[in-house]
């Protein structure tokens, strides 16, 4: 049957297009693999050596100078919100330091007020007390001299009823010497 | 004449799991002689155009903040600069772009190599060949340079015990010599035999009865192969750049 491969198949193919043995051992085709081989490593070769690889390694350089140039700047920008973070807080302590002692200033201040009008008021109250105390003392002799007179009175009433005769002066003694006692 | 052959044999399948690793001229059908444009030819430019697709166009843009296309190739770019330092220290930076090229060819190779109906130039031991015995030439061609003779103190473990050292240069030579070998089979037979296995089972699935199988099976291979294809890219990559380490600082 080998016999009967025609010249075109060439000694590696049968009659039928089939591969006789291994056709990588085919050694009518090693020529031409070898040289294809050779023109295209020099091709991959000269394509990545000349254009790919210098382009590739500039531009990881580059990312790799962004990335670090990047780091940095974010960095100095961390700095910058520490610090804008203490001024906050050291104004907000400011504040609050003054806002306390204008809360004890105006505690002064009213505190200070309300003495001044507690005074004045305690002022009035013994103004006032003064004056009742004193009206009502002048109520209590009116009523004492109300209270005599009113005796005198009833006490003549009294001896005149009883068939007595009394001047007033005697009554008036009595009377008196009663409300002594 | 073949294909009464496998009509005969009463079999419902036809396989030829290998045919997919046939060198095709694109046009015509003559011979291939060794500057015919054929289906290599093809793949090897697609991979070509994928990666100036990712890395010239997607970093066209040259942007700090990048877009999908060229974060890929910065991943790429520094992954495989990462594993250059890392392995060979500062001084192997400067062949980082041959490591690159290499890493990338063998990447895009592989995976273009995973659409269907696509031709995988990684599964054929003549490319992975020239690739590895053109890493181990030049390694070996800079190591000398680099060196001069002190670069066979590679193979002389001046710690070992002075009747050992002959053995072990022996070992460390025949191991040396093995390195392009490895390289290149391990790369190729990987690709070739995932292929294989998907053939096979996507002619499996031409039988009704076992084609729910044959397809599950299907799927779970080319799981294993998106793997394997980028584990076997970074492989490679990685052994070049122990190499490089041991041709820069051959002392142990």
């Amino acid at each position: 049957m080998a016999t009967e491969t025609t010249d075109v198949a060439g000694v590696c193919v049968d009659a039928g297009g089939s591969a006789l043995g291994m056709p990588q051992l085919c050694a009518d085709w090693m020529p031409n693999q070898i040289f294809w081989l050779v023109i295209t490593l020099i091709a991959v070769y000269f394509v990545m050596s000349r254009v790919a690889l210098p382009r590739i390694s500039a531009v990881l350089a580059e990312r790799s100078g962004t990335i670090t140039n990047d780091i940095a700047a974010a960095e100095e920008l961390k700095n910058k919100a520490a610090q804008a973070e203490a001024a906050y807080d050291q104004a907000l302590l400011d504040a609050r330091a003054e806002a306390n002692k204008i809360v004890a200033e105006a505690k002064a201040e009213i505190q200070a007020e309300l003495d001044v009008e507690l005074q004045k008021a305690d002022a009035q109250i013994a103004a006032k007390t003064a004056e009742s105390e004193a009206a009502i003392a002048e109520i209590r002799e009116g009523a004492v001299k109300s209270v005599t007179e009113v005796a005198k009175a009833t006490a003549k009433e009294l001896v005149a009823a009883m068939g007595g005769t009394a001047d007033a002066k005697t009554i008036t003694a009595a009377v008196t010497a009663r409300m002594k006692g | 004449m073949a294909t009464e052959e496998y009509s005969e044999g009463g079999s419902a399948f036809q396989f030829h799991p290998l045919d997919q690793f046939i060198v095709k001229p694109l046009f015509g059908d003559g011979p291939v002689s060794w500057y015919t444009p054929t289906n290599v030819t093809l793949w090897m430019a697609i991979a070509l155009l994928a990666i100036v697709a990712v890395f010239v166009l997607g970093s066209r843009g040259r942007a700090i903040i990048p877009t999908r296309l060229q974060s890929v190739g910065e991943l790429l770019y520094g992954f495989i600069y990462k594993m250059v330092e890392d392995v060979t220290g500062k001084d192997g930076v400067k062949y980082f772009p041959y490591i690159m090229s290499l890493f990338l060819f063998i990447l895009f190779s592989n995976y273009l190599a995973l659409i269907p109906m696509s031709y995988s130039p990684t599964s054929m031991i003549a490319v992975t060949v020239i690739l590895g015995f053109g890493v181990f030439i030049a390694i070996t061609i800079l190591g000398f340079v680099k060196n001069g003779p002190a670069f066979l103190g590679l193979f002389w473990m001046s710690d070992a015990p002075a009747f050992l050292r002959p053995i072990i240069a022996i070992i460390e030579i025949i191991s040396y010599f093995v390195r392009p070998v490895s390289l290149s089979i391990r790369l190729a037979g990987n690709i070739a035999a995932g292929h294989v296995v998907l053939k096979v089972f996507a002619t499996f699935a031409a039988a009704a009865i076992i084609s729910p199988a044959a397809i599950l099976g299907i799927i779970a291979i080319y799981g294993l192969e998106i793997l394997v294809c980028g584990i076997q890219a970074y492989v490679f990559t990685i052994l070049t750049c122990v190499y490089l380490k041991d041709a820069l600082h051959p002392a142990h």
